[in-house]
């Protein structure tokens, strides 16, 4: 069949042409990393540098304090991604196990104010934690983050489609409610929790207007806002400013390659629920 | 769930509940409210937190400021940019991916990296793309003998530079949707139409297209709501400005320079909620037109 080989050729071609697309702006930010000042500006561009330069990475790393950046961003997105975990388990447990007075009214207050956009939140939200004395602190950086309406829905869902006989089953045994959530339920919805802390992680190493109006001094900032004031500073000193752009984009890269399976089946499914 | 709810249950149930309704009382619920009486702030002292009189002045004020009709021109010429354009592309590689070929897995997961990187690293990148002279847009337009364009300091290019930023960081959220939503039309419809000797393009056209709708309408106001909230890709790529002459400012860009720069909080919270009943009549149009035309 040579006319279904053409158009698959025709598809393949396509493709890549999409590929080399997507991945170009990765491979120049790299190759642009390991270049010498001199090699930056050439035109046409140099795609492999003639004399690698792995210390514009070490330059960078110095020029600004990126390993206390590096610090802040793990441990703001460790916490505030444990602490959504936590509040979203919980809550996903009584909206889809107790039955309680108000419950679909309390569930109709909050999916309803899914739809205000988060910049609306961002000015009170700013003057209650400075009236809490938590500007430039960690806690404004992650506990307004850990909890989730979107999650604790998604998880919601999750927990529904699990057999109620199930937690008949474990009462008989006597085991009780908080027990029956965390040894059975959670083991169960592994594959929505993966899902919500994978997503929860990305958005929150990848965090820049919040980050950027609480934070105020130097030791705060996470790696997204380091880079923008570096990229200021630096001026146009672009081997260092993507050897910077490098270390901030490769853990989510990594985190995404190892998980890969985990996060386009949850963006999937969060698409197929809407 | 069947069991009636009784005072006990309820008790319990609050107990479950509580970490996850401070939090979301405390910032997200109450500041709705909050937001919405300070943008009726007409005179604030902050730093007594006294609120000596209400009223409308600062909607008044953001409807007789050109910078926020600007903006909000800007923002409607940005969702029109991207929105159709980027559903384009990705329902034509969403069906390419979905045809039987080889490394399906691979391009799915090239497609999709922008989508997990930093919005502001790959924006810096993007800053060095677009470089007038040692660019490589410029490069690449060079060697089809189009002379350099400014894309970042003329007001006329900063604009579409934005644009094609956005496109390419969004493609591959959009793309995996589609994906979804193609591998739940049934096979057998396919099958049906090419026995009664339909071409591909029909097929395409009478199968493809209305039972894609309801994703395309998801993907649709998911792109306008994101596209109308738009700001750290402006922050990062004109370097903390909002574009040369003003180009590129958006409306949270306005809003975020009123509270953070000139802290106008009544301002800056009117604006907010400007741009919420904005997004909010453009989803009810959306949801309309939805209801007529989306074949569940």
């Amino acid at each position: 069949m040579p006319k279904a080989a053409l158009s698959k050729g025709f598809i393949y071609v396509i493709l890549i042409l999409g590929s080399i697309l997507m991945l170009l702006p990765f491979i120049w930010m790299l190759s642009t990393s390991l270049k010498s000042s001199g090699e930056v500006m050439m035109m046409p561009p140099v795609w492999i540098p003639s004399d690698i330069k792995w210390e514009n990475y070490a330059t960078a790393w110095e020029m600004a304090p990126f390993a206390r950046y590096t610090v802040n961003s793990i441990v703001v997105t460790i916490l505030s991604t444990l602490g959504e975990l936590i509040t979203t388990i919980l809550a996903a447990y009584a909206f889809s196990r107790i039955s309680f007075y108000g419950r679909d009214v309390v569930f109709a207050v909050l999916l309803g104010t899914m739809m205000v956009p988060g910049e609306v939140l961002l000015i009170p939200n700013f003057v209650t934690l400075s009236n809490l004395g938590w500007i430039d602190r960690y806690e404004a950086l992650i506990i307004p983050w850990t909890a989730s309406i979107f999650s604790i829905f998604l998880l919601r869902q999750f927990f529904l489609g699990i057999p109620k006989e199930l937690s008949y089953a474990a009462k008989v045994d006597g085991c009780n409610n908080f027990r029956f959530l965390w040894t059975i339920m959670v083991p169960l919805a592994k594959p929505a929790l993966i899902t919500i802390a994978l997503l929860k992680a990305i958005g929150s190493w990848n965090a820049f207007l919040w980050p950027l109006i609480v934070t105020q001094s130097k030791e705060m900032r996470t790696l997204p806002v380091g880079l923008t004031s570096f990229s200021t500073e630096a001026g146009t000193v672009y081997e260092l400013l993507m050897a910077a752009s490098t270390m901030i984009i490769l853990p989510m890269i990594v985190l995404y390659l190892i998980l890969q399976k985990y996060i386009i089946e949850g963006v999937a499914r969060s698409g197929i629920k809407g | 769930m069947n069991e009636k709810p009784t005072l006990t249950s309820t008790v319990k149930a609050l107990l479950y509940l509580l970490p996850a309704l401070i939090i979301l009382g405390v910032f997200n619920i109450y500041p709705i409210i909050k937001s919405f009486l300070m943008s009726l702030y007409t005179d604030y002292d902050y730093f007594n937190d006294v609120v000596n009189e209400y009223g409308f002045d600062n909607f008044v004020y953001i409807f007789q400021d050109p910078e926020f009709w600007l903006s909000m021109k800007n923002t409607i010429i940005f969702v029109i940019g991207v929105v159709p354009i980027s559903i384009a592309i990705s329902l034509a590689i969403a069906i390419l991916l979905n045809a039987k070929i080889k490394f399906k897995g691979l391009f799915r997961t090239i497609y999709f990296i922008p989508f997990v990187t930093s919005v502001v690293a790959i924006s810096i990148v993007w800053r060095w793309i677009f470089h007038t002279d040692y660019g490589l847009l410029n490069y690449f337009l060079g060697l089809f003998g189009v002379s350099p364009i400014e894309w970042l300091t003329d007001p006329t290019w900063a604009m579409p530079s934005l644009i094609i930023l956005s496109i390419w960081k969004g493609l591959g959220y959009n793309i995996v949707i589609f994906l979804a939503g193609l591998q739940n039309i049934n096979k057998q419809y396919y099958l049906a139409a090419q026995i009664d000797g339909a071409s591909s393009w029909r097929r395409f056209l009478h199968i493809t297209v209305p039972l894609l709708s309801s994703t395309t309408f998801f993907i649709s106001i998911v792109s306008i709501i994101n596209s109308f909230k738009v700001f750290d890709e402006v922050f990062a790529l004109f370097d903390g400005k909002p574009g040369p002459a003003y180009s590129a400012q958006t409306v949270v860009y306005y809003i975020f320079e009123n509270f953070y720069n000139n802290w106008e909080f009544g301002i800056a919270s009117a604006a907010a909620y400007v741009l919420f009943i904005v997004i909010f009549i453009f989803t009810l149009i959306q949801l309309y037109i939805g209801k007529r035309k989306v074949t569940y």
